[in-house]
């Protein structure tokens, strides 16, 4: 009999420190900044410079894939700024050479989840809504967890994470009218719907 | 062999543990996705060069005014080859502010933010010679570069090249405009000379970090020159309204 109690307390106890380190942050990897092969600071080209996050990811408002940029799109300012750079040497190596930065990626999806980011981005979830306020980042770092709750959260609920189509790309939004009409009224006008099935992601 | 109940547990509660912070098979899936890197081909590269010479179905772009900004003699095409209206104009403004502002800066006087950090300056479009150049020779300029300007023909797709150089006109037409083109409940709203415009009457700050905005300008409360020497059917009637 006690043999089974222990068979059962220990159960619990593994399923309990299971659940703890699978949500650890040290296991989604949340908040971690990945080491680059470069260290692009989204923090002095957002932050500072005042860059728009289209100019260099192209295709996040029309494709699944809002793309790294091609070194060339660095070389648009670098021929002329920080030529002499030495941190800087890999991008001109790169375009010398024609071979890609190996750039580490930092939000990675598993291989069994679609992920499309023009859907979200056209109906009006924020860049800072998933990938925090990337102007302080100065190595890009991994904000959410990006667990399966995690995106849940936000497709049994999107109203709250819904900004006009101008204020995509802003950071440090403030909603200019209360978040509870504003997002009541953008869930209409963008025919957004609660997305929770599994062949949403999974297909 | 007998293992005991309660090693077997701890073995469970370890197996679990293990599970919890490492990924499995189906994460990591032989694949490619967009980017990501080939063992395969030498260059280590999933995406692959078409052959060189090689037109893909539908993207032959014969027509040259649209495509290139010239007409059959190879000459910048003096009018639009698509119909601007505002929502072009508007589409042009969004554009405009994503991938010229930070060089030519947001009303085209060419003190962006990243000359200001030491790239060359490009010229104002508000200057004689680029008032009065065809609307071609923009959509050239965007399509292929020009002096120190690469090309930025894979940021910026031919339509929104176009609707691009709409705005560069609407700019050069608000740069000279004035104050009787408003309409009468507009003018108001028009700082008197001298006064600073009021915090919603600047524009929204390219960055929010920098406190500099000295080079944003108020509106010009004198009028200088009159509106013209826009190409044909670039000087909007409507224009978009400047938050």
């Amino acid at each position: 009999m006690s043999i089974v109690i222990g068979v059962i307390v220990l159960g619990a106890a593994g399923g309990a420190l299971f659940e703890l380190i699978a949500d650890s942050r040290y296991a989604t990897r949340q908040g971690d900044a990945r080491e680059q092969p470069i260290p692009f600071s989204h923090m002095h080209h957002v932050g500072s410079m005042g860059i728009d996050c289209r100019y260099c990811h192209t295709s996040v408002d029309n494709s699944d894939w809002a793309v790294i940029p091609p070194t060339k799109t660095c070389m648009n300012c670098h021929s002329q700024i920080w030529v002499g750079s030495s941190t800087l040497e890999p991008v001109r190596e790169s375009y010398r050479t024609n071979q890609s930065i190996k750039w580490t990626k930092v939000y990675d999806l598993p291989d069994y989840v679609y992920f499309n980011h023009s859907i979200h981005v056209k109906k009006g979830v924020g860049c800072e809504t998933c990938h925090g306020r990337i102007d302080q980042q100065a190595l890009t770092w991994q904000e959410p967890s990006l667990q399966m709750r995690w995106c849940l959260d936000c497709h049994r609920n999107p109203a709250p994470n819904l900004r006009p189509a101008d204020k995509i790309t802003t950071m440090g939004y403030v909603p200019s009218e209360p978040q509870e009409v504003l997002g009541a009224r953008l869930m209409k006008e963008n025919h957004v719907q609660k997305l929770d099935t599994c062949w949403t992601c999974h297909r | 062999m007998k293992i005991s109940p309660i090693a077997a547990s701890a073995l469970a509660v370890l197996s679990f543990a293990a599970l919890g912070c490492s990924r499995l098979d189906m994460q990591d899936q032989p694949k490619y996705r967009p980017q990501r890197p080939s063992q395969f081909f030498a260059d280590g590269r999933s995406e692959r060069q078409p052959v060189e010479g090689t037109i893909a179905r539908g993207t032959l772009d014969e027509d040259t005014a649209f495509y290139q900004g010239k007409d059959a003699a190879g000459k910048d095409i003096e009018a639009f080859p698509i119909a601007v209206d505002k929502k072009v104009i508007e589409r042009g403004q969004q554009r405009y502010d994503i991938y010229c502002a930070p060089c030519h800066g947001r009303i085209g006087n060419g003190l962006g933010m990243i000359v200001r950090r030491g790239f060359k300056q490009p010229p104002s479009y508000h200057i004689d010679r680029l008032r009065q150049a065809p609307v071609g020779h923009f959509y050239d300029v965007i399509t292929n570069g020009y002096g120190a300007m690469l090309n930025y023909s894979a940021q910026v797709e031919p339509r929104d090249r176009w609707a691009i150089v709409a705005y560069i006109r609407a700019l050069q037409y608000a740069e000279n405009a004035n104050i009787n083109d408003l309409p009468q409940e507009a003018r108001s709203r028009i700082p008197a000379a001298g006064t600073a415009p009021s915090k919603a009457q600047q524009s929204e700050p390219i960055a929010p970090n920098d406190t500099d905005f000295s080079n944003f300008p108020a509106v010009p409360a004198t009028p200088s020159g009159v509106p013209g020497a826009a190409g044909a059917g670039a000087a909007p009637s409507n224009q978009p309204e400047r938050k």
